[in-house]
């Protein structure tokens, strides 16, 4: 047994024969953990598929598989709810994403006057919860300011407030301060505009953290809940994540339609998160600049 | 590279700490640009910042010493609101409820977040393998969680959970049936969202100890207890306070779980803050008291992060 092993990990774990009882406990408890975390999200995946009404009868595998649940959830709109989810994830998305690199390559790489004032409004704003403004915020969705327009009941009045977001901001422009400001001059020598390094030079060299800012970014927008239920007006401006709770609320559908529904609420988020990881690897290796 | 390692430099870069990117850190000389430039970058984000934060929050204050009538127009009214919600017995037993939960969540995501990390530390490809299975409730939208948990939770005999509790002889239970259990199977689904969260950061803890200190500790014959008591736990101040703090906020602003999984049933048992506000400004239309509401809770929190970051600065000075 090495002792330069066993100081690897705060428990000391080895690999080694002589320990098999510990590595035998540890793929016991680790089997565990997976079961107890994932479970949970498999029993969708068997329940949605499961021509099986009875919420007495859920499992990890299906008895009776069928595509009845999604018809019949189709049947109550949920493909429109879907739609709805998707328009906004993407919209948002976008948006926060070019907010994000356009305010941080100023705050990253310029000095201005008001710099640190606008730093700190940001980090305000990171911590204000969003809960805490949401019933001023559907009487300002409601009336925006100068404007006067009203955006309840649209899309876009859930895109608008999710477009600037602090965290987002933040990491990108902790990461734009790391490139080096010698690319930058070689460009100006070059006779470059500052759309033009912006565009051409600073984004590329982003990609990592665009990566992760998209991931983190979509998984708050596809958690929002209150917002686009303080937005809606109707219940066919919900998302699919809030339609949810009114698929099961009716008495002519069983859990199987719900399951379903949150079959597909799911699966976008586990898209994203098993995606980052490439375009994160891709990231790292194309991404470096030799200084 | 793993999405948990990810958001490990992520949460690195929250907690203020390390580079971010790959870059070797260059001449770091920002070039001066004088006029507007500058601000024709920030324009889209402070444009969006103030009309959907600043002013809501300023709106939010606003309505709050004020009683809303629509079409009569909105009568000033002072601290009358905050005495109102304050005397209210149902807020005032939902505030507590609140409180219970965020610190039963807090504390027991961190619990199950430190073995978590304990069990699954190393770079072994199986354990990265774990590691990304144990962060996918992180990952999956609240409302799609209470979904599942509120089947997996179902109360006759045969139901989900009861089944499994029934092989080792305990229950069958009501969870959110019974306005005794529905706040612990709430909380319980609070935890199990939470747990890989605290996970993550705790491996980037881990990850930052140095290793001569355990070989220190492994020489001077500590055992495997000590080694944790008097070398981990220590070296894991730091994230540990970050944790809480987030944490803890997290659970007093916890809405769309309780809304989900129980609508503040029954019987109001798991009214938490933010769904008795929500009832008052949608059901009962008393958007000043409700505005009231949301500004305590405001203060609160914020209270709370000022309170750990002097805390923390007076234990690091």
């Amino acid at each position: 047994m090495s002792v330069a092993e066993k100081c690897e990990t705060a428990l000391g774990w080895r690999s080694d024969r002589s320990s098999w009882v510990s590595r035998g406990v540890r793929v016991l408890l680790c089997v565990g953990a997976v079961l107890f975390f994932t479970g949970p999200l498999l029993t969708i995946f068997s329940g949605a598929f499961d021509d099986n009404p009875d919420p007495t009868k859920l499992s990890v595998v299906p008895d009776n598989p069928s595509l009845d649940n999604f018809r019949a959830a189709g049947e109550n709109r949920i493909w429109h709810y879907l739609g709805n989810s998707l328009i906004i994830a993407g919209g948002a998305l976008l948006l926060q994403l070019s907010v994000s690199v356009f305010a941080a390559y100023a705050l990253a790489r310029k000095k201005f006057r008001g710099q640190a004032l606008v730093l700190l409004a940001v980090l305000t704003t990171m911590m204000l919860p969003e809960e805490v403004i949401a019933i001023p915020l559907s009487l300002v969705i409601g009336d925006l300011p100068v404007l006067g327009i009203s955006l309840k009941g649209t899309l876009l009045g859930v895109i608008l407030p999710l477009g600037a977001w602090g965290f987002s901001i933040f990491v990108m422009t902790e990461f734009m301060k790391e490139i080096p400001v010698e690319i930058e001059e070689a460009a100006t020598v070059d006779g470059a505009g500052e759309l033009r390094i912006f565009a051409q030079i600073i984004l590329p060299l982003c990609k990592p953290a665009l990566g992760v800012v998209a991931v983190f970014g979509f998984n708050m927008i596809w958690e929002q809940y209150l917002l686009p239920l303080i937005v809606a007006t109707d219940p066919s401006d919900y998302t699919l994540t809030v339609a949810l709770l009114s698929l099961r609320s009716d008495d002519q559908v069983g859990p199987g339609i719900v399951l379903a529904g949150a079959l597909l609420a799911l699966v976008p988020s586990l898209l994203v998160y098993l995606s980052l990881q490439k375009s994160f690897l891709r990231g790292i290796t194309t991404g470096a600049i030799k200084g | 590279m793993t999405a948990v390692e990810t958001a490990r430099d992520v949460g690195a870069t929250a907690n203020g700490g390390g580079a971010v990117g790959p870059h070797p850190v260059g001449r770091r000389r920002e070039r001066r640009l004088t006029g507007a430039t500058p601000w024709l970058f920030l324009a889209p984000a402070l444009l969006l910042f103030v009309v959907f934060k600043y002013v809501p929050m300023a709106e939010g204050i606003r309505l709050s010493l004020f009683q809303v009538r629509p079409f009569l127009g909105d009568l000033f009214v002072g601290m009358d609101n905050y005495v109102r919600i304050l005397e209210d017995d149902r807020f005032r037993s939902a505030i507590g409820r609140t409180f219970l939960l965020a610190a039963g969540q807090t504390a027991g995501a961190m619990l199950i977040g430190f073995a978590l990390a304990l069990l699954l530390e190393g770079h072994a490809r199986s354990l990265w393998f774990v590691r990304s299975a144990v962060f996918l409730p992180v990952v999956a939208a609240t409302a799609v969680i209470g979904e599942i948990w509120r089947l997996l939770y179902y109360p006759a005999p045969e139901g989900f959970i009861n089944n499994i509790l029934s092989f080792v002889g305990l229950g069958p239970l009501t969870f959110l049936d019974s306005p005794d259990s529905a706040l612990w199977s709430v909380m319980a689904v609070g935890i199990w969202k939470g747990a890989p969260y605290d996970m993550v950061l705790i491996l980037a803890g881990l990850a930052g100890i140095d290793r001569q200190q355990y070989e220190a500790a492994e020489i001077d014959g500590a055992s495997t207890w000590q080694r944790i008591r008097y070398v981990t736990l220590p070296a894991l101040r730091p994230v540990v306070t970050i944790l809480l703090t987030l944490a803890a906020i997290r659970g007093l602003r916890t809405f769309t779980e309780v809304y989900v999984l129980t609508g503040g049933g029954p019987a109001g048992s798991t009214d938490v803050w933010m769904t008795r506000v929500f009832s008052v400004a949608f059901e009962r239309n008393e958007l000043g008291i409700a505005s009231a509401g949301s500004v305590l809770l405001f203060l609160i929190t914020f209270a709370l992060t000022v309170t750990v970051q002097l805390y923390r600065r007076r234990k690091a000075s």
